[in-house]
């Protein structure tokens, strides 16, 4: 019996794929729960969901340039992203119609141009699916790697500055009076969260990126009420959702990255009706 | 003290000449020229729209005149980090996951180093500021478990913690009961040992009166700034608060009441 568990638990790691798929998944779940703090705090999920989604022109033109080499497309992606997450929050201030408006106008816009510009290549149907949803098991160790060190910039930029960031989350106008670089550091979290994306981009995909950026850190923010523990369970809750996740993958065969984000909204359901039950029985 | 920019001690605390703001076509504050002393306490009055959190904020230097002159200490009001502003409490996200500690050591964020905890001496002033509003007890309690008065106290002990001189208080009295109103009052006025100097936005003209040094009464230009009884004649009121004017007299309080006085929001 318990030798019986032990392959079942075992028999995935004897691939090579699986084992990269695994580390990648648990790096980039740990990045976007710490920073996925920051987001749902701020509200900004929908700036989430918008940013992954404009970068997938650039990744088209990458994959037209390169031929799809895996190494090239993250530089694509991450020149995308960051370009896009300064755009993005420039016209949020300076245009007159609402922020969300403004947003969702670029963010289909440029989402199509992705597709239109990935169409022209003939197979495109697999590539397609593998940027809109992820490929991680087809994870080379050089793009592992730079995961890893991306990952790192991402979480020691935090560490260094999350003092400062945490007073213009909370308060903006504290921020300003105790002359923090207000601008500076709005810019610097915008630019932490394109990384994020581009880091993310081959294990969960443009399409899916939203959820590991909210709700692990959603799941999270229900469970307790100080931030760092509230990265530190996102964290738990996202490296969990990546391995029970694969393995569900492996087993069911249904595709990775949806088998990953069905295991996090799962936890974040089981918390929810939890402690909204135990609000019910405390408020009686 | 470690304030970055130095105080020449015989310039007024604060010193507004002319300052004028527009948002768009709209003129907010309309040629305001004043200046306070150290300790003192200021009610600013005036009703909704009447310009009173523009004024902070640009006092606070967190916006800009269009002209005119905000000076601190003798030095432009944007560069000191001596001025606290306390918002109204309705625009705190008071859900967000930090407790007491640490709001009152966000007042210290401008004198910490990257990376590293806030050290003995910042941890420190951090009680030290909570026990002189009477909060020692309630550093681990998450903010959004607090009564309004605490709420408000924790943000004058933020300020504390900030070292300011001046605080800038954007309705600190509105939606408290009354107990926690008179704390709150006596709280100010214990400041005023630490030559802590307060404008205070009401809209309780009777608490004005009795509770502070001066009343400010503003409706986009400065009407009067004086000692109660020069300020709140009839007619100064009325040029103020114009026809929307209700002088409520309950046996206790005088309170200026335009329609949307209670919504809690101005701008």
């Amino acid at each position: 019996m318990i030798e019986s568990i032990w392959s079942w638990i075992v028999q995935p790691l004897t691939y090579g794929f699986m084992q990269r798929g695994l580390v990648a998944s648990i790096l980039v779940g740990t990045v976007c729960a710490v920073i996925g703090a920051f987001i749902v705090l701020r509200g900004m999920a929908f700036f989430g969901d918008a940013l992954s989604h404009t970068i997938l022109p650039g990744v088209a033109v990458g994959y037209l340039v390169s031929g799809g080499a895996q190494g090239s497309l993250f530089w694509w992606a991450l020149g995308t992203a960051i370009v896009s997450a300064l755009g993005i929050g420039m016209i949020s201030k300076k245009s007159q119609l609402r922020e969300d408006t403004s947003i969702g106008i670029v963010f289909a816009g440029m989402f199509a141009l992705g597709i239109a510009l990935i169409s022209t290549v003939r197979s495109y149907a697999v590539d397609l699916s593998h940027f809109l949803f992820g490929d991680v098991l087809g994870v080379s160790v050089q793009s592992l790697i730079t995961i890893l060190i991306f990952g790192a910039v991402v979480l020691v930029a935090i560490w260094a500055f999350y003092k400062q960031l945490v007073v213009v989350s909370f308060d903006p106008l504290l921020a300003a009076t105790l002359r923090l670089p207000v601008k500076f550091l709005n810019n610097l979290l915008l630019i932490l969260i394109a990384i994020t994306v581009a880091v993310s981009l081959q294990i969960v995909g443009v399409a899916l990126m939203v959820a590991m950026l909210v709700t692990p850190a959603a799941t999270a923010f229900l469970l307790t009420k100080r931030l760092p523990r509230m990265m530190l369970l996102a964290a738990i809750s996202a490296v969990l959702s990546s391995i029970i996740g694969l393995y569900v993958s492996f087993y069911l065969s249904i595709s990775s990255g949806s088998a990953v984000v069905l295991i996090c909204t799962l936890f974040f359901v089981v918390t929810w009706v939890v402690q909204s039950l135990r609000g019910k029985r405390s408020s009686r | 003290m470690t304030h970055p920019l130095k105080h020449d001690l015989n310039q007024p605390i604060l010193d507004v000449a002319h300052v004028n703001f527009k948002f768009g076509e709209h003129v907010a504050l309309d040629d305001i020229t004043f200046h306070l002393h150290t300790g003192e306490r200021v009610a600013v009055v005036g009703p909704n729209g009447a310009g009173k959190s523009t004024l902070f904020k640009v006092i606070a230097g967190i916006l800009h005149a269009d002209s005119g002159d905000v000076n601190v200490f003798g030095f432009e009001s944007g560069k000191h980090d001596c001025i606290a502003y306390i918002p109204q409490r309705s625009v705190v996200d008071w859900h967000f996951p930090v407790n007491v500690f640490d709001v009152v050591m966000m007042g210290r964020t401008a004198m910490l180093k990257p990376f590293v905890i806030p050290g003995k001496q910042h941890q420190a002033a951090v009680r030290q500021a909570l026990e002189k509003v009477g909060m020692q007890d309630l550093a681990a309690r998450q903010i959004s478990q607090l009564s309004g008065g605490q709420q408000q106290r924790m943000f004058i002990a933020r300020a504390l913690a900030q070292e300011a001189n001046l605080m800038l208080m954007d309705e600190p009295l509105t939606g408290l009961d009354d107990p926690a109103q008179e704390d709150l009052l006596k709280l100010m006025e214990k400041l005023e040992q630490d030559k802590v100097t307060i404008m205070a936005a009401t809209h309780d003209l009777d608490q004005a009166a009795q509770h502070f040094n001066r009343i400010f009464l503003l409706n986009r230009h400065l009407i009067r700034f004086g000692k109660a009884k020069d300020v709140l004649t009839a007619e100064n009121l009325k040029i103020a608060y114009g026809g929307r004017l209700r002088l409520m007299e309950d046996g206790k309080s005088v309170m200026a009441l335009d329609h949307s006085c209670c919504e809690g929001g101005e701008e």
